[in-house]
């Protein structure tokens, strides 16, 4: 299988996902998609590791999800909390830091 | 020239460091005690100079028991400053020089706070104007015991100090405080030669103490020894009230009595002597500067003398006396080798009859109810006989009157000035006869005549605490030129390269004997004008000779002050605010407008929206894609 | 070695690709968040059969247990947590947002294919020898991450307790008021009850009926009225409560069709009861339990 399909793959969801981020407002949404972006990513990695015949690009993606895993925990903790104060779930409201 | 050999001190001289230490520890407890001390801080302010004054005289009897090689004292006290090359310490020299500073300031020091005693007893403040004393006491010892430039120059802004507190010391009278901030500025002028004379010596030499400046002295072109040598002058002109900066000595009479006999009058003024006398070696390498200084002594001597001619306030006629005689240090000390010594002595001896003076002024002014114009004065001899006595001395002292204290050393340096050159000589002369005739005018003012104070006015002979060291000083007026004279030109030529070789008691020279009778003209001329039967007004007569109106304006010193410095100042800062506001405010806040403007419109950028940050984000990161597959295309 | 026409590998990414592609575009245009979690599920899962066809089994189990079960799982509670039905207007409020993002995503798309793309050259080495190189892929990773990458591994290690630390502070509320005692719970609900006459007991639970016994079936009272707080709120105001009429119907008609038989038998019949087979089963119980609603504040 030519790994050039994976690699347009993951450019795909990639984009996608980026896209994603820049167009919606729920945050949950938003979330979701930088995971997407993540996993697209490891898409690129695993695809590389094949590529050279290397399990370093597995060991990068694993850590890739071991990280995604802790940045979920606290980012969904982190929604929890400002949903719980300002009862909103929208990226948009959250928009006090500006000039 | 050979620079001196330093010993190292031992025994009572490792102990010079109290001299300094004593009147300073005391000035610091007075002023944080307190009113605490109030009842008895005035008796430990004058046991501080006397100490002082044992201490320097068992030093001094040490120093004339020494060879004359081992004379000059170091006591290194410790590393001050270390930076890089530079190593200062702070350290003392006690030399033969110094040891007759410290004697003329201890003395005279402790002679007027006992007199202070009694001048002040009724001022509230009594406590704080003897910590004032004590203060300036350890400054100026400082200054004079200092061993390099660096511990001169804190002593030497330390009695800027205390005389700026002193002469401001009744600062409700806003005429004292003006005259005190006056003096202050005055001498930043001066300090900033000062100051800027010790950088270059550290550029020059690496080194500010004496010995390394004038070891390297020798070694310096003769325009850097110009340049330094006119620093130091500018700085001596500050202090010594020289012209061009002299117009604070005569608002500094201000402050109470003792302090215009102790600070402008016997010591403090005189440091700018001492500092030409102690730079010896740099004006050695530099016949400009020293001609330089001597023609603003010669120039001062003048000036003073004219206005001492015109003026009715006794301690203003005393201060342009002052200037006037510094004039003549100045005169010689600029002279070179054959004049250090003189203007020591002249010094010396002009610290006793002009202290004296000065206090017996005080003391005239105790009896008359604070009354300082002499055509409200007259007949007081008979009111004040021990003042009159004591004062009279100092009179005949300061004219020269044969074999008083003034007749040796004025009559060296006007010797000394006709060899140098025959201009300073003539016009040395005609100083003298000068001060004669003024000095003659206040004395017929003061003492002779019809009386004239006001009517509430009953004079009366001070107590004995003020008249004690009155007496004490005309001794030393009397004496101190017959007992120095034939001995302290021997003594003071090694330490500060003199050549001004011996002079008997009775050896008349010529211009000894041009001297007297210029005098003798001066004081007839005062007894013609001012004397029996002429009338002296109460009032200031209106006058239009230019000569009195001169004299009675300062020489019209603070008009050309405020010509030639202030209001081009004025000027210029207005010119450089107008700069300021215009051009450099203009340029910067026009830039800091400009980009306040990109600013305000930039950040609308900043919504608060991630999702505009975001986009915003990927863009960038999509342009430096661009550039860098287009850097790798290329 | 014969290469064939199509492997497994192939077949799986070519039938896999349009559930992807369809899946994110899922992602990022469904309304409501759930439907875009569940998208994300589907594409997750064909991603892990991605691994699997490049010779990645352990990723493939890791990325089906972690993320597909663990992290969009977390998703799924926070969605309830924050509002499952939070669905938001599609109309864009940043002027010219949604145009110049699709621009970017496109510009960025190409820019990866030129980038990543440009570092794929020749034929895959494929992981065989890798993989074999320890009897295993697993074993292969094992080998590199307690070896090479040791230092990472128990960075990781700290990084996840801290994360879980972070989340445990943050979701931490504090307690304003004095949790309330059994006891005064009671005396709080008795005396409501001796104020306003509120039940002090638990409210009656749904009705359980011949053929629905679920929450949207509301109990029936002992004179044939319906208990109204035997169902949610909730689903009251929604109006999806079952109607009570047709729950007993099937009851009714046969009762009424064994009725006959029961004036026959006057021993066991009841002149004045009406027919209600459905009786509460278990009725109001005064059985005290610490209320729900009053634990939560």
């Amino acid at each position: 299988m030519d790994p050039q399909a994976y690699i347009v793959m993951s450019a795909i969801l990639f984009s996608i996902a980026l896209l994603g981020v820049m167009i919606r407002r729920n945050v949950l949404i938003v979330f979701m998609c930088i995971e997407l972006m993540l996993n697209a990513s490891n898409l690129a990695l695993v695809t590389f590791s094949r590529m050279h015949g290397s399990l370093d690009g597995q060991i990068a993606a694993f850590f890739v999800m071991v990280v995604a895993a802790a940045e979920v925990v606290v980012g969904l903790a982190i929604i929890v909390t400002i949903y719980r104060t300002r009862r909103s779930a929208s990226v948009d409201d959250a928009n006090l830091l500006k000039f | 020239m050979t620079p001196l050999e330093v010993t190292q001190a031992t025994g009572l001289f490792s102990l010079s460091w109290l001299l300094i230490a004593i009147p300073g520890v005391i000035a610091a407890l007075l002023l944080v005690a307190g009113k605490v001390s109030n009842p008895w801080g005035h008796i430990l302010a004058t046991l501080a100079p006397i100490a002082s004054f044992v201490l320097a005289l068992l030093l001094f009897l040490q120093l004339l028991g020494r060879g004359v090689g081992d004379r000059s004292v170091n006591l290194k006290l410790y590393d001050w400053i270390a930076v890089g090359n530079w190593h200062i310490e702070a350290g003392l020299q006690i030399d033969q020089l110094s040891i007759i500073f410290a004697l003329l300031i201890t003395s005279v020091g402790s002679l007027i706070h006992i007199y202070s005693i009694g001048y002040m007893a009724h001022d509230p403040n009594r406590r704080r104007f003897f910590a004032y004393l004590n203060l300036f006491i350890a400054a100026m010892l400082l200054l004079v015991l200092a061993n390099n430039y660096f511990a001169l120059f804190v002593g030497w802004e330390g009695v800027g100090l205390a005389s700026y507190l002193l002469i401001g010391f009744w600062q409700d009278r806003p005429t004292a405080a003006t005259a005190a901030k006056k003096a202050f500025v005055v001498n930043r002028v001066g300090d900033l030669g000062m100051s800027v004379g010790i950088a270059f010596m550290l550029y020059l030499f690496g080194s500010v103490q004496f010995s390394d400046v004038n070891a390297g002295a020798a070694n310096m072109t003769f325009t850097q020894a110009t340049i330094l040598g006119l620093l130091l002058l500018l700085g001596a002109c500050g202090k010594s009230a020289q012209v061009p900066l002299q117009s604070w000595l005569l608002d500094a009479m201000e402050g109470p009595t003792p302090v215009s006999a102790l600070i402008h009058a016997a010591t403090m003024v005189t440091a700018g002597v001492y500092l030409i006398v102690r730079s010896h070696a740099i004006f050695a390498q530099t016949e400009t500067a020293a001609l330089v200084v001597s023609i603003i002594g010669t120039v001062t001597l003048l000036a003073g003398a004219w206005i001492g001619c015109s003026k009715d306030d006794i301690k203003k006629v005393l201060a342009g006396s002052t200037m006037s005689q510094i004039g003549y240090m100045m005169l010689a000390a600029g002279i070179g080798p054959a004049g250090y010594a003189f203007a020591i002595f002249h010094l010396v001896n002009h610290g006793f009859f002009k202290a004296n003076m000065f206090l017996g002024a005080g003391s005239v002014m105790h009896a008359t109810d604070d009354d300082v114009n002499m055509r409200h004065y007259g007949a007081l001899r008979k009111a004040l006989p021990i003042t009159f006595v004591t004062f009279g001395m100092g009179y005949l002292a300061i004219i020269g009157f044969p074999f008083l204290s003034g007749y040796f050393s004025k009559d060296h340096i006007v010797e000394a000035a006709f060899d140098r050159s025959w201009i300073l000589g003539v016009l040395a002369l005609i100083g003298a006869g000068v001060t004669a005739f003024y000095m003659t005018r206040l004395m017929i003012m003061t003492w002779f005549g019809r009386d004239r104070y006001a009517d509430g006015v009953h004079p009366h002979e001070s107590p004995l605490i003020m008249t004690v060291p009155l007496i004490l000083l005309a001794i030393g007026s009397v004496f101190a030129g017959l007992l120095l004279n034939d001995w302290i030109g021997g003594w003071l030529d090694p330490a500060v390269g003199g050549q001004s070789g011996h002079s008997g008691i009775f050896d008349f020279s010529l211009i000894g004997g041009i001297t007297l009778p210029v005098v003798a003209i001066g004081v007839v001329i005062a007894i013609l004008i001012f004397g029996r039967g002429r009338q002296i007004p109460v009032e200031q007569p209106a006058s239009r000779s230019p000569f009195t109106l001169a004299g009675r304006n300062d020489l019209y010193g603070d008009a050309i002050n405020e010509a030639v410095f202030m209001r081009p100042g004025i000027g210029l800062v207005e010119g450089v605010t107008k700069t300021d506001t215009g051009g450099v405010d203009g340029a910067i806040l026009g830039v800091s407008g400009i980009i306040a403007g990109v600013g305000a419109r930039l950040r609308r950028w900043q919504s608060g929206f991630v999702r505009s940050y975001a986009l915003t984000m990927i863009a960038g990161a999509f342009l430096v894609g661009i550039v860098v597959v287009l850097g790798r295309l290329a | 070695m014969i290469v064939p026409l199509v492997t497994g590998a192939s077949f799986a990414f070519w039938m896999l690709m349009p559930v992807m592609i369809l899946g994110a575009l899922g992602t990022i245009l469904a309304r409501k968040p759930v439907h875009s979690a569940l998208s994300l599920a589907a594409v997750m899962v064909s991603l892990a059969v991605q691994y699997a066809a490049q010779q990645a089994p352990f990723l493939f189990a890791v990325q089906i247990i972690v993320y597909t079960g663990a992290i969009l799982m977390l998703f799924l509670f926070v969605m309830m947590i924050v509002g499952v039905d939070t669905s938001e207007s599609l109309v864009e409020t940043i002027k010219g947002q949604r145009v110049l993002a699709i621009l970017a995503a496109l510009g960025f798309f190409i820019l990866l294919i030129f980038a990543v793309g440009n570092a794929l050259v020749g034929r895959p080495t494929g992981l065989a020898q890798a993989n074999n190189a320890n009897g295993g892929n697993v074993q292969g990773l094992a080998a590199l991450i307690f070896g090479r990458y040791v230092v990472a591994f128990e960075a990781t290690s700290a990084l996840l307790i801290t994360a879980a630390l972070g989340a445990m502070v943050l979701a931490h509320r504090e307690r304003t008021r004095k949790k309330k005692t059994q006891a005064e719970l009671v005396t709080e609900r008795l005396r409501k009850y001796a104020e306003t006459g509120a039940h002090p007991g638990a409210l009656p639970p749904p009705g359980v009926y011949a053929r629905h016994n679920a929450v949207d079936t509301p109990a029936l009272l002992a004179n044939g009225e319906i208990a109204e707080v035997s169902v949610s709120s909730t689903l009251r105001q929604r109006g999806s409560v079952q109607n009570p009429a047709d729950l007993i119907a099937p009851t009714k008609q046969t009762v009424q069709a064994i009725a006959p038989d029961r004036a026959e038998n006057p021993a066991t019949a009841v002149a004045s009861y009406v027919p209600h087979p459905a009786t509460p089963a278990r009725g109001i119980q005064p059985e005290l339990e610490p209320g729900e609603s009053e634990e939560e504040n």
